[in-house]
């Protein structure tokens, strides 16, 4: 005989009433209850004994209960294959708080890099790459679910759809998280948001009025600190109205990898590293020198003053002292 | 020959996750065809058959599509192992999220879109509870934070089920799922099988073609709204 379920620990309550059914009562099997459920309930939850019994269960398999976010110390990538089937000429290292540029013209292999890392490849995708966390091969547990992948993706394309406000957006992110004090974490959220975005925007706004630029700032700062993925991709941030400086700054004091597939000179100078991928393999391995180090800090202040144009752009100035500065 | 059945609302990009997973596994030598359910008349069967996978597809008109996958999954199953396949893979949209094609024994693949809503995991019935695989898609136009939360959402209805991010246009995570196929159980007798979940019992007169309303035209089963009850009741 199978020992009965504990109807009344917390994370059965918890899946109970998330699934609209009534709470345990004085019932002491699974059974009981069940029988004293009314058929439509059962009938419209599409529930059955067996079911709810190996759902009940596997609530409480504590293998499947939240579990600490992986601390990553370090991300290995050993060389593959390019796509004439020659081994790629660099094994990499990647340390928490790295930004890596990943550069390269469309079909280099790009897409497929950051795959690799994506699905931890084991020598068993098409380049051959072999990833390790924290020097030893994944468990496969982290290679085939969402909730134990490593990385966190944000693209230009990328919209929020939710019809809630900032504030209940953020709440329903840090639920789903279990933080320990989520509105500290929230405030936190929101004030590096606006601190990136061009315009102020605040709780009550409504995330699907939030103009490009918020919504990329507050992607950044909730990836940075509401995500609990070591790892950020992003892909393409630039003219999105973000200080993008600023963005990697926050990622890189969060302690995450940043991987950021980029042509813009600022951000690609920016990074501790510049991946050349050519013909499906990382074809060099570029650590920026000092004279473009010198470089990306004039950029930084060309990008500033632009910045400042823009604002002013947005106030409704003239800029006729303009024309005499450029020229 | 292994035969799996994935489900999911229409156009949440079942057949674009197929077709990439299936990409994966016939690359590897696996020889690999599709059974497509529908209720109308449906293009996805040319579309797998012009990625040169074997295909027939099955439309069930006026019949609910789930009753009609019961009644034809073993012919289909036949069919697929006179082609010699070594998996099989069972197509289906359900209409009203009520029911579940999913076997007892044999692995199922609930399909989910990122854009249905957060709200989505719990409005869906069987076809989610039951799977052994969620895939969740277009994850590529929604926030990092809106995949978290729809990923968690449905956990927090199916505690077994693997749940993995697939883009159907790219392809990314559908290798994944190719790995998860491969694992997938051997064949299992169809015949003398059970359905994971049972589906409606319920036949009325409009189940019969009937068209017009009120009350002298229902027969059979009937179930009626109490009004006063649901308009009082707290949501």
């Amino acid at each position: 005989m199978e020992s009965d379920l504990p109807l009344t620990d917390p994370a059965c309550a918890e899946f109970l009433r998330t699934n609209h059914l009534p709470p345990p009562g004085g019932h002491a099997t699974l059974e009981a209850y069940w029988h004293h459920l009314p058929w439509d309930q059962r009938e419209n939850g599409a529930w059955t004994l067996e079911a709810l019994r190996a759902e009940l269960a596997a609530c409480l398999d504590p293998s499947r209960k939240t579990k600490a976010p992986l601390v990553l110390q370090t991300l290995e990538i050993f060389h593959g294959r390019d796509k004439t089937g020659a081994p790629e000429a660099h094994d990499l290292c990647l340390l928490p708080g790295d930004v890596i540029c990943i550069v390269g013209p469309t079909g280099s292999g790009k897409s497929r890099f950051l795959a690799d890392i994506e699905c931890l490849a084991q020598g068993d995708t098409p380049t051959g790459r072999t990833v390790r966390i924290n020097g030893q091969p994944p468990v496969p547990e982290l290679r085939f679910s969402v909730e134990s992948k490593i990385v966190a993706q944000i693209s230009q394309n990328m919209n929020f759809v939710m019809d809630l406000s900032v504030s209940e957006f953020l709440e329903m992110h840090a639920e789903s998280r279990a933080l320990a004090s989520p509105q500290t974490a929230l405030q936190r959220v929101l004030e590096a948001a606006v601190g990136m975005a061009g315009e102020p925007f605040g709780p009550e706004t409504p995330l699907t009025q939030l103009s490009g630029g918020q919504s990329r700032a507050l992607m950044i700062a909730d990836a940075a600190f509401l995500s609990p993925k070591p790892v950020v991709l992003i892909d393409e941030i630039e003219n999105a109205g973000v200080d993008r400086l600023r963005a990697l700054e926050l990622f890189v004091e969060k302690e995450k990898i940043v991987l950021l597939s980029t042509h813009d000179p600022l951000l690609a100078l920016s990074g501790t590293r510049r991946l050349v991928i050519a013909g499906g393999a990382v074809r060099d391995v570029i650590t920026p020198s000092a004279q473009e180090r010198k470089a990306c800090r004039e950029l930084a202040s060309i990008d500033k003053a632009l910045g400042q144009l823009r604002e002013r752009i947005r106030r409704g100035d003239r800029l006729d002292e303009l024309e005499r500065i450029i020229s | 020959m292994k035969l799996l059945t994935v489900a999911g609302p229409p156009s949440s990009g079942k057949t674009a996750v197929i077709l990439k997973a299936l990409g994966w596994l016939r690359d590897e030598g696996l020889k690999v065809g599709v059974v497509k359910f529908d209720c109308l008349a449906s293009r996805d069967g040319d579309i797998f058959k012009a990625h040169g996978f074997p295909v027939i597809t099955g439309t069930s008109a006026n019949f609910c599509p789930d009753h009609y996958f019961i009644t034809n999954i073993e012919d289909c199953a036949a069919w697929g192992a006179e082609q010699g396949l070594d998996l099989l893979v069972s197509e289906s949209a359900g209409l009203c999220n009520r029911c579940a094609p999913h076997i007892q024994g044999f692995y199922a693949v609930c399909v989910l879109d990122n854009l249905a809503g957060v709200d989505t995991p719990r409005k869906i019935g069987p076809m989610l509870k039951t799977a052994d695989l969620v895939i969740i898609t277009k994850g590529d136009i929604v926030s990092q934070a809106e995949r978290e939360v729809f990923a968690f959402r449905v956990r927090k209805v199916n505690a077994r089920a693997h749940i993995l991010f697939v883009n159907g246009i790219t392809g990314q995570g559908s290798w994944e799922v190719s790995r998860l196929w491969k694992d997938a159980p051997e064949e299992a007798p169809l015949t003398g099988g059970r359905l994971r979940f049972s589906v409606p019992s319920s036949v009325c007169s409009y189940c019969f073609g009937e068209v017009n309303i009120g009350e002298a035209f229902q027969r059979g089963m009937v179930r009626k709204i109490r009004i006063q009850d649901a308009a009082s009741a707290p949501n």
